[in-house]
C-alpha cells in the first residue's frame, strides 16, 4: 500500500512537470517550424477551438451527453454579437476612439455571454432536461435536432448568406516586433480568450459550485447525498459552456468579420474533437486539445496541405486515442478501489 | 412520533416491485439494522428514504414530516445522512476534499472544523491520508471516508448501507465500533447489513427483510435467539 502510494505521488509529480514543459517545448517547436505570423494565426483560431471545446466537454462530464448543438450555439452567438453592435450600441465598424472602443468591446462580450448562457439553458430546459431518465440515445438525437431548428432559425430570419460582422476592433491597428507585424487584434483575443479560461479553472477548483458541478460529474447520486441540487447544476453547467460558446462567437465575429448559419458545424465537429483529443470531461483537457488542433490546421496550410487540414486533424485524432483512449489528459484513476 | 417512520412504502425499478410496503420506525438515539438476503430491497429501502428511488406509495415521516416527495438534497438539510453501498467516494479527490463535500450545505466556519476534527479523531487513518486522492485508498479505508463525509453533516439519522462489505474481520469489528461510538454521541443508525451477526450485536431493534416486505420485528436480542432467523441468517 506505501509502495503503491508512493508510486502515485511520484507519477503525478512527474506529469505536473512534464505538461508545461510539453506545452512550452510545442509552442517553441510551433514557432521556429511556422514563423511569427502563422503562429499569431493558430493562438487564435485555438483560442476560439478552445472556448468552444469546454462546453462540450462540461456537458459531456456532468450529464455524458454529446450536445452536437453546442457548435450552433455559437453559430447564433456570432448573429447575436451582430445584433448587439449594430443596434444596441449602434456601432457598424471599427472604434478607434480608446474609451469608446473599450466600453464597447466589454458591453459586446458581456451582453452576447449572458444572451448565450440564457439561450443555452433554456434548451436544457426544454429539449434534455425531459429526458433526463430516458435511454442515452434520446437527448443525442435531441441535440441533433435542436442543431438544426438553430440552424434553421437563422436561415429563416437572416438568409442563407455570408453576413458581415462589424469589426468594432480596428484591424490595421499593428506593432513591429523585429520583421514581423503584430496586430492587436490577435493578442486581444487571445488574451481574452486564455483569461476567461483561467477565470473557468478558477470557478470550478475553487468555488462551492464549481465543486459541485465536478462531484456531480463524478458521482451523482453520491453528489445529491451531500445536498446537492443535481438539476440546479446542470443547468449552471449549461449556462457556463453556453455563455463561453457566446465569447468565442464574438471572438470569431471580430477575427474573421463575416459568419454564417452553417458556421457551427465545421467549428462545433472540431471543437468536439478538441474536447476528445484532450480527454473529455477535463476542461484543461479541452483547451489544450483546442489549440493542439489549431495548429496542426495552420501547419498543414502552411506547407501546402490546406485541404488536407481536416484529414490530418482527424488522423492524429485516431493514432492518439489507440495509444490513449481516455485522451492526453484523461483520467486514470479507478473509480473504486 | 418517531424520527424516521415508514409507512406501507412501495418503490418500483421500472416494472420490477422492489419494495412491497414497507413499515419500519427509526426512534432518537437508536441503532436499527435491518438484515436480508441480497435483493431483498434493503439498498432500495435506505435509497428510497434519501430520495434517490421516488416511492409509488407509502408515507416516510422525518420528525413527522412528510418527505416522500422531497429532493435528495433537502432530504439532506432536513438531516438524513447516508453512505451508500459501494462507498461511492469522490475518487477523484483528496479526503479532505471529500470531507468537506459532506459538510456542503453548512456554512464554513468553526462549527465545520470541529465536526473535522471530530471525524479524524474517529478515524485517525482519514487524518494521515487527508491530502491523498480517495480513489488511491484501501477499501476500508474508503469505508471510513464514507461514513466521515455522511457525519460531516451533522445527521440526526445515519442511513449506512453495507459498511462491513469487502473488509477483513479486523477491520470489521472497528467499524462497527466506530457506529456504536456515533451512535453514544446521539446520532440515531439505520444500519443495513448482511452481516446479520455482527448487526444484532449492536443494534437495539431489528428488521428482517424478504422479497421486499418485512417479515419480522424484534428486539435485537429476541432476533438473534428466533430459531429461524439463526437458521437462515445467522448460520447456526
Amino acid at each position: 500500500m506505501a509502495a503503491a502510494t508512493g508510486a502515485v505521488r511520484t507519477e503525478r509529480v512527474r506529469s505536473q512537470l512534464f505538461l508545461p514543459a510539453a506545452i512550452t517545448g510545442f509552442l517553441a517547436l510551433m514557432l521556429g517550424i511556422l514563423g511569427f505570423d502563422q503562429f499569431l494565426n493558430a493562438m487564435t483560431l485555438g483560442a476560439i477551438y478552445a472556448l468552444i471545446a469546454l462546453g462540450y466537454t462540461m456537458v459531456y462530464g456532468i450529464i455524458e451527453l454529446i450536445n452536437f448543438a453546442h457548435g450552433d450555439v455559437f453559430m447564433v452567438a456570432t448573429f447575436v454579437s451582430i445584433g448587439v453592435s449594430t443596434t444596441i450600441l449602434g456601432q457598424s465598424g471599427a472604434i478607434t476612439d480608446i474609451p469608446t472602443l473599450v466600453v464597447s468591446l466589454v458591453l459586446l462580450f458581456l451582453i452576447t455571454i449572458v444572451v448565450m448562457a440564457l439561450v443555452g439553458a433554456l434548451i436544457e430546459r426544454l429539449a434534455y432536461k425531459p429526458l433526463r431518465q430516458a435511454p442515452k440515445l434520446a437527448p443525442l438525437i435531441t441535440a441533433i435536432g435542436v442543431s438544426f431548428i438553430l440552424q434553421n432559425i437563422i436561415q429563416f430570419f437572416v438568409g442563407p448568406y455570408i453576413t458581415n460582422v462589424p469589426q468594432l476592433f480596428p484591424t490595421q491597428w499593428v506593432f513591429t516586433l523585429g520583421e514581423s507585424r503584430v496586430p492587436f487584434l490577435n493578442l486581444f483575443v487571445i488574451g481574452s480568450a486564455i483569461t476567461l479560461m483561467l477565470v473557468l479553472q478558477l470557478f470550478i477548483a475553487r468555488t462551492k459550485t464549481g465543486r459541485a458541478m465536478r462531484t456531480t460529474a463524478m458521482d451523482r447520486d453520491a453528489s445529491s447525498l451531500m445536498g446537492v441540487d443535481i438539476n440546479r447544476t446542470i443547468m449552471i453547467t449549461f449556462l457556463i459552456g453556453s455563455g463561453l460558446a457566446g465569447a468565442a462567437g464574438v471572438i470569431h465575429g471580430l477575427y474573421y468579420g463575416n459568419t454564417t448559419f452553417t458556421l457551427g458545424f465545421q467549428s462545433g465537429l472540431k471543437a468536439f474533437t478538441a474536447a476528445v483529443l484532450g480527454g473529455i470531461g477535463n476542461t484543461a483537457g479541452a483547451a489544450l486539445g483546442g489549440f493542439l488542433i489549431a495548429f496542426i490546421e495552420v501547419a498543414a496550410a502552411a506547407f501546402g496541405f490546406g485541404r488536407w487540414g481536416s484529414a490530418i486533424v482527424f488522423s492524429l485524432l485516431v493514432i492518439i486515442l489507440v495509444f490513449r483512449p481516455t485522451g492526453l489528459l484523461g483520467s486514470h484513476t479507478g473509480d473504486r478501489a | 412520533m418517531s424520527l424516521l417512520e415508514l409507512k406501507d412504502v412501495h418503490t418500483y425499478y421500472g416494472a420490477v416491485h422492489a419494495l412491497r410496503g414497507v413499515s419500519l420506525k427509526v426512534e432518537e438515539g437508536e441503532i436499527v439494522t435491518l438484515i436480508g438476503s441480497n435483493g431483498a430491497g434493503k439498498t432500495t429501502t435506505l435509497r428510497t428514504i434519501s430520495g434517490l428511488e421516488r416511492a409509488r406509495s407509502g408515507s416516510i415521516t422525518l420528525n413527522g414530516k412528510s418527505i416522500e416527495h422531497t429532493a435528495p438534497h433537502e432530504i439532506v438539510r432536513l438531516g438524513v445522512g447516508h453512505s451508500p453501498e459501494g462507498r461511492r467516494v469522490f475518487t477523484r479527490m483528496s479526503v479532505r476534499e471529500n470531507l468537506e463535500m459532506g459538510a456542503f450545505l453548512r456554512k464554513p466556519g468553526a462549527e465545520v472544523q470541529a465536526d473535522f476534527k471530530k471525524v479524524f479523531d474517529l478515524f485517525p487513518r482519514l487524518k494521515e491520508r487527508e491530502f491523498q486522492a480517495a480513489g488511491t485508498m484501501s477499501g476500508g479505508e474508503q469505508q471510513m471516508l464514507a461514513i466521515g463525509r455522511a457525519l460531516m453533516g451533522q445527521p440526526k439519522v445515519l442511513l449506512l448501507d453495507e459498511p462491513s462489505m469487502g473488509l477483513a474481520p479486523i477491520l470489521v469489528e472497528q467499524i462497527f465500533d466506530i457506529i456504536k461510538e456515533i451512535n453514544s454521541r446521539g446520532t440515531a443508525v439505520l444500519l443495513v447489513e448482511q452481516n446479520a451477526m455482527m448487526a444484532l450485536g449492536i443494534a437495539n431493534r431489528g428488521y428482517i427483510l424478504q422479497i421486499g416486505e418485512v417479515t419480522l420485528e424484534d428486539d435485537c436480542k429476541k432476533l438473534a435467539n428466533n430459531p429461524k432467523v439463526k437458521e437462515a441468517y445467522l448460520g447456526v
